[in-house]
């Protein structure tokens, strides 16, 4: 049976002053699938998605939208979500500090005269709640549940105003495994069972390979192709290829590796939660990195990771912290952050926005940042040493961009986390701790990430990488260490090590902590 | 050519908020100039204005350092003007200590006030809003205790860096005002000289400059500025010595926003707090330091303040603090922080100024010269907001 077209984009095109950020795109979704988009950052998916949802008014782009067989002119997004079609951005649209009933319910309130019927509320939001697999109690504080959970919240929001076309925009891209398993197992089930439509964004091309009925590829603003289950072959590679305009042999440089001695180990690293004094995060850890070494730290989400890793870095995370650090076999303490990148330790943070750029600042500063002391003398700073040095790096990590006078916060963000690269490697360390180097950022851009971490190691630095992507880790390190609940519960060579093997390490582990208490 | 031309115009589009201040200055002193028959712009009123603005002035370029910090605001310096002033009292006239010392010690004694807002805000983690509003109670509180409610004369030092004017060692002390006319020339050739110096060392290093042309009318421009106003000032009675404090303190705090290693780390904080500590910046210590600073220039201002009145006095800075904030804000700086220059302050503080002086030359009633100056305000943060909007969509 052929399926009716819910939406049909017909020649959307969209400028931005000097960018033709849509040309004459098509997307043909059809009444009751999961089609998933995807392409490279800055392909134009959320754009489209933005047109699409009234984010960009009509008159504001040229082309026909057309929804349940009619042409639709949104003016804003009240109107898309009037007639059933919700977006879940990215960053979610939740308000911390409140419940989840109260976030469910947010602008479409249970209430009579501008009074809220609590009872109706609470009641309703369990039974949305119960529909999304969320268990919580609804006047729990969005703050205090975890990323994965507060997807579900959207998702009950969005179920809440009978949402017949759903948008999810890199949905899992913040989310462990397990949660992405259970958040597209829910996708799926809404879409079989409830008839919801989806649209889903996302990087992750394998649960996209899982899930959907069709794959429209989108690249420099154009509708390269559309696949069909059960039509097309649906493979990775294929899908790269479209995305990126080119085969991607090998998704991972090459590298020979040269493996010196220990330059850096820490040895029974105790780490209590800030919050709670009591709680230990970090559970007598122990772990070396040798020159040349390219280390992985693999485990899920929560599994103590970043933790293990800002407690290193001069104490940026954790209460009672205690061990020892040996660097080059000598015993060193780091009081602070500028002790630690004064000793030779450099930490690329995972959350890139919020923690490893100053959107408002220009490329030079950012990288100039940890580094002015260096560039100057006695607290004043050379700006023709800083000009200089930070070019070369703009140079050499291939960062696009006008000048090193562009802000940070208008790059792409895989040109931003070349930025914070920079800014690291300018340091000159022996150690790099990289937290998710490639999080949220295009295929591309990733290879020569990769490429960078790989002379870095080859330049015999101790190279840490911390990743959810396990193939990633599988890619790029010599020695794989395994951590989960603050404990590093396994370690591996390249060639012990598979997705499975780390996977069930981890399961294993946690079994086993349970048997022991 | 085309990448320099679209470095030109990136360079005016981030600089279009300064010039936009500037050039708001001069038509609102274009404008009083006519309303007042000329009268704002006649060498006497020239001095007044600085007189008068003086330690708005003081308090402008130290506000504008905790508002980079992130959008913290200091409402105590009002009160720190009057703690300092009437502590001068104290010093010189109840314990007789001479004026040079008291001067001393009322500056030490701003900048522990300082530091003990500092010590609060930076290292018990206490939002600066609702620091200063307790020290703006608290400051105030102590003038009155000390003043006990009364106004007391001060010693002549203090009138003298208040409303005093370099002496005229170089003329006969009739008409023109020499040293003041020779000063305008010695300060417009070492700009001059560093101007060049700076050129050649930058074309040395092969990085682009502006064009001679350009270069040549800059340079010649500013020097005509400097002279002018010079000579203004040589027309009436001279070079006030707060104008030289000033220009002092406006020199070394544009030096170390925007060369030193600190005002780069003060900037940072502003811009991304989490990024800046991440980045090895001891963030409470600058935190620290920008408030302990602002309680030594709020400590200068209140002996300026008790200077220009002759005497300490319990309502001496009321307001203050909001006139400060507001030529921060007029002059660019963001109310989230890591936006802003000590320049923009000090021409956000002279737009308060003239138009305070002109509007009370016209004759206009204090009510409505408050509602001006909000709307002034308003319009000159809006402007912003819609400068930035327009710029973001541009992207």
């Amino acid at each position: 049976m052929m399926a009716k077209n819910i939406l049909e984009m017909i020649n959307i095109t969209k400028t931005f002053p000097g960018v033709k950020a849509l040309d004459r795109v098509n997307l043909q979704v059809k009444a009751g699938e999961i089609h998933a988009l995807v392409g490279e950052n800055g392909a134009g998916k959320s754009t489209l998605m933005n047109v699409l949802s009234g984010v960009y008014p009509y008159g504001t782009y040229m082309g026909k939208v057309k929804y349940m067989g009619k042409e639709c002119r949104f003016s804003n997004i009240r109107e898309s979500e009037r007639v059933g079609i919700a977006f879940i951005h990215q960053e979610l649209a939740l308000i911390p500090y409140m419940t989840i009933a109260e976030n469910i319910f947010l602008g479409n309130e249970r209430e009579k005269a501008g009074i809220i019927n609590w009872d109706h509320t609470n009641r309703q939001a369990r039974e949305l709640m119960e529909k999304v697999g969320l268990r919580e109690k609804p006047d729990a504080l969005i703050k205090d549940i975890g990323v994965g959970k507060q997807q579900l919240v959207e998702i009950a929001k969005a179920l809440s105003k009978d949402v017949k076309l759903l948008i999810l925009d890199e949905p899992t891209a913040a989310l462990n495994d397990d949660d992405s398993d259970h958040l597209l197992n829910l996708l799926v089930d809404l879409n079989q069972n409830q008839g919801i439509t989806c649209i889903i964004i996302s990087h992750k091309i394998h649960e996209v390979t899982k899930i959907s009925d069709q794959i429209t590829i989108i690249r420099d603003g154009t509708t390269i192709e559309t696949l069909v289950r059960g039509v097309d072959e649906i493979a990775e590679n294929r899908i790269i290829k479209g995305m990126v305009g080119r085969e991607i042999v090998d998704r991972f440089p090459r590298r020979t590796s040269h493996v010196g001695d220990v330059g850096f180990e820490v040895r029974d690293w105790v780490v209590y939660d800030p919050m709670d004094e009591d709680r230990i995060k970090i559970d007598h850890v122990n772990f070396n990195v040798r020159k040349g070494e390219v280390v992985g730290l693999a485990g899920l989400m929560g599994a103590g990771r970043t933790e293990l890793a800002m407690s290193i870095f001069g104490k940026a995370y954790g209460k009672k912290i205690h061990g020892h650090i040996f660097k080059d076999g000598e015993k060193i303490e780091i009081k602070s952050v500028g002790d630690a990148i004064d000793k030779g330790i450099a930490y690329l943070t995972e959350d890139r926005k919020n923690a490893g750029l100053i959107l408002i600042q220009d490329i030079r500063q950012n990288i100039s940042l940890p580094n002015l002391k260096r560039m100057g003398k006695r607290g004043i700073v050379n700006e023709n040493i800083e000009i200089r040095e930070t070019e070369v790096y703009r140079e050499k990590l291939n960062i696009r961009s006008s000048s090193i006078f562009q802000n940070a916060g208008n790059l792409s963000g895989g040109n931003q986390q070349k930025v914070v690269i920079s800014k690291w490697i300018c340091s000159e360390p022996d150690v790099l701790i990289l937290d998710e180097p490639t999080r949220g950022i295009d295929v591309g851009a990733k290879y020569e990430i990769y490429t960078i971490i790989n002379q870095l190691a080859d330049e015999g630095k101790c190279v840490v990488v911390i990743s959810s992507e396990l193939p990633e880790i599988l890619g790029l390190c010599d020695r794989i260490y395994i951590i989960n609940e603050g404990r590093i519960v396994g370690e591996m060579s390249k060639e012990e090590a598979s997705q499975e093997s780390i996977m069930q390490r981890i399961v294993q582990s946690s079994s086993e902590e349970r048997v022991a208490q | 050519m085309e990448n320099v031309l679209k470095r030109l115009r990136d360079v005016i589009k981030s600089n279009m908020r300064q010039y936009a201040m500037l050039i708001a200055l001069i038509v609102i002193m274009v404008l009083f100039g006519f309303l007042t028959d000329g009268i704002l712009l006649k060498p006497r009123n020239v001095s007044k204005l600085i007189y008068q603005n003086s330690y708005i002035l003081i308090l402008a370029v130290g506000m504008v350092l905790c508002i980079l910090t992130g959008g913290n605001i200091d409402l105590s310096v009002g009160s720190v003007v009057a703690f300092i002033s009437a502590a001068s009292a104290m010093f010189s006239v109840f314990w007789g200590l001479p004026a040079w010392l008291s001067i001393i010690l009322g500056l030490l004694l701003g900048l522990v006030a300082g530091m003990w807002q500092g010590f609060w805000i930076a290292y018990v983690r206490i939002p600066a809003f609702i620091t200063t509003l307790a020290g703006m109670m608290l400051f105030r509180g102590i003038n009155n205790i000390i003043l006990r409610g009364e106004t007391i004369g001060l010693p002549d030092l203090y009138i003298q860096i208040a409303s005093g004017v370099i002496p005229d060692f170089l003329g006969t002390g009739e008409g023109l005002h020499i040293t003041t006319v020779v000063i305008g020339i010695v300060v417009a050739l070492i700009y001059i000289v560093f101007a060049i110096t700076s050129r050649i060392s930058k074309r040395r290093q092969g990085f682009e400059v502006p064009t001679f042309q350009g270069f040549i009318v800059k340079i010649i421009a500013i020097s005509a500025v400097i002279n002018l106003f010079t000579f203004w000032l040589a027309r009436d009675d001279g070079l006030p010595i707060i104008l030289i404090v000033i220009a002092a303190l406006i020199g070394i705090y544009t030096f170390i926003t925007t060369k030193t290693v600190a005002g780069r780390h003060i900037y940072a904080l502003g811009g991304n707090a989490k990024a800046a500590e991440l980045s090895g910046i001891n963030t409470k210590k600058i935190l620290f330091l920008v408030y302990a600073n602002m309680g030594l220039l709020a400590a200068l201002a209140g002996i300026v303040f008790a200077g220009r009145l002759n005497s300490a006095s319990p309502t001496a800075g009321d307001k203050f603090e909001l006139e400060a904030i507001a030529a921060c804000f007029i002059g660019g700086a963001s109310a989230t922080g890591g936006v802003g220059t000590v320049i923009g302050a000090v021409i956000g503080a002279f737009i308060m100024g003239i138009l305070n002086n002109g509007m009370s030359i016209i004759g206009l009633s204090i009510f409505w010269m408050d509602i001006i100056k909000g709307l002034v305000l308003l319009v000159a943060v809006a402007f912003d907001v819609y400068s930035k909007s327009r710029a973001k969509k541009s992207v």
